[in-house]
């Protein structure tokens, strides 16, 4: 039970450690290059930035719950 | 980093760990968490009118990915949160009416914060009561409260719920999953109605108003209403977004970076659901608004940013 417990654990803080390196590179690329547009599309055209953001904040979900998710079975899966 | 809509500096490591830690909260117990990341934000020097819109727009992500999870875990009830969402969106659109109107007169930041301290203070003394007398007639009724199993549900508030669940005004429907035989439409959009009130009001999903009210008000068990009220805060808080982004009230950058912290937040939080039973988690939920009523009263006091 014990080795099993320390077992998802490890699996765990890799699977932490992968993500956070993806993230980090999601900050540097995607975001930096979306800044300045969707600055400029808040401030331009209002409802083409709520649509915007809404397809942004959802895609992004199904995304990285996906990354999660595939994550989560491929270091389980090493694990076994 | 500098987040030029809001025109706000933030670390993005802080935003992700408040994503992260809102995401458990948003996972076991089906709120938005805006009691922490409302506070959170102002702490950092967003404007509260920035805070409640951009808040939406994180707390529709975050329950993309919790809501999906409890969905295979058979915690929601899909009729119940698209009746629900209906009542919320009405109640969301009066609420982003009065932010506006706040605005307008200049004094939105004092206003909000009051209400917040208020509304937050009262459901954790309510919750505290409710939950730890449900707890003590486990115990008389047992040897002890350790023998409650997960899922297992009950409420020391659960007359009055019948009471309400006899009000038979036409129409009724059915709730087959909730374990509901026959309840007014008009309780059920009424109860949505004032959590998208104040959804639009203060910001997040409301489900600290949404999730008490569907345990206490409607009588649905605790695991349901946390997986339904996360369903529902995918449309309602959508429909938020979109209302507060038209009226200049969100920067998504924020929201996308504290959002990358929550995914994994909110996977952890759904499945810690399995292991408490629902008194426990209603009694877990207390000092999670009081927290909220503490940074807000500190930002109210001081004024500071840190």
């Amino acid at each position: 039970m014990k080795k099993n417990t320390a077992k998802s654990l490890q699996t765990f803080v890799l699977e932490l450690a992968i993500y956070s390196v993806l993230v980090v590179g999601y900050f540097f690329l995607v975001l930096h290059l979306l800044g300045e547009w969707l600055y400029w599309l808040e401030s331009q055209h209002r409802y083409v930035y709520a649509v915007v953001a809404l397809l942004l904040i959802a895609g992004q979900a199904v995304a990285l719950d996906f990354v999660t998710t595939l994550l989560f079975r491929l270091l389980r899966g090493r694990s076994r | 980093m500098f987040f030029p809509i809001s025109s706000a500096h933030i670390n993005p490591i802080y935003l992700v760990v408040i994503g992260f830690l809102i995401g458990i909260l948003g996972g076991f117990f089906g709120v938005g968490g805006s009691f922490i990341a409302g506070p959170a934000l102002r702490l950092m020097g967003v404007d509260w009118n920035y805070a409640v819109g951009t808040d939406l727009a994180h707390i529709v992500g975050k329950s993309i990915v919790a809501a999906r999870q409890h969905r295979t875990l058979g915690n929601v009830d899909l009729k119940l949160g698209l009746i629900m969402a209906l009542g919320t969106i009405g109640g969301a659109e009066a609420g982003a009416q009065l932010i506006q109107a706040l605005k307008r007169a200049g004094n939105v930041n004092t206003v909000v914060s009051v209400v917040a301290i208020v509304v937050y203070f009262g459901i954790a003394v309510f919750m505290l009561w409710e939950s730890q007398k449900t707890l003590r007639q486990y115990s008389r009724n047992r040897s002890g409260t350790k023998g409650i199993k997960p899922k297992e549900d009950r409420s020391a508030f659960g007359a009055v719920t019948q009471k309400i669940q006899r009000l038979k005004i036409w129409p009724t429907i059915s709730l087959p999953v909730s374990g509901i035989r026959a309840i007014s439409l008009w309780t059920i959009l009424l109860v949505a109605f004032v959590g998208g009130l104040f959804s639009g009001f203060l910001g997040g999903g409301a489900g600290y108003i949404r999730m008490p009210s569907m345990v206490y008000v409607l009588g649905i068990p605790t695991h349901l209403a946390v997986g339904t009220d996360l369903f529902e805060i995918i449309i309602s808080a959508g429909y938020g977004t979109f209302s507060h982004a038209v009226k200049g009230n969100v920067d998504i950058l924020i929201a996308l970076v504290m959002h990358t912290g929550a995914v994994i937040g909110a996977q952890i939080g759904v499945v810690a659901t399995q292991y408490f039973a629902g008194p426990k988690i209603r009694l877990a939920f207390v000092p999670l608004p009081l927290i909220g009523v503490a940074i807000v009263i500190y930002t109210l006091v001081t004024g500071q940013k840190i």
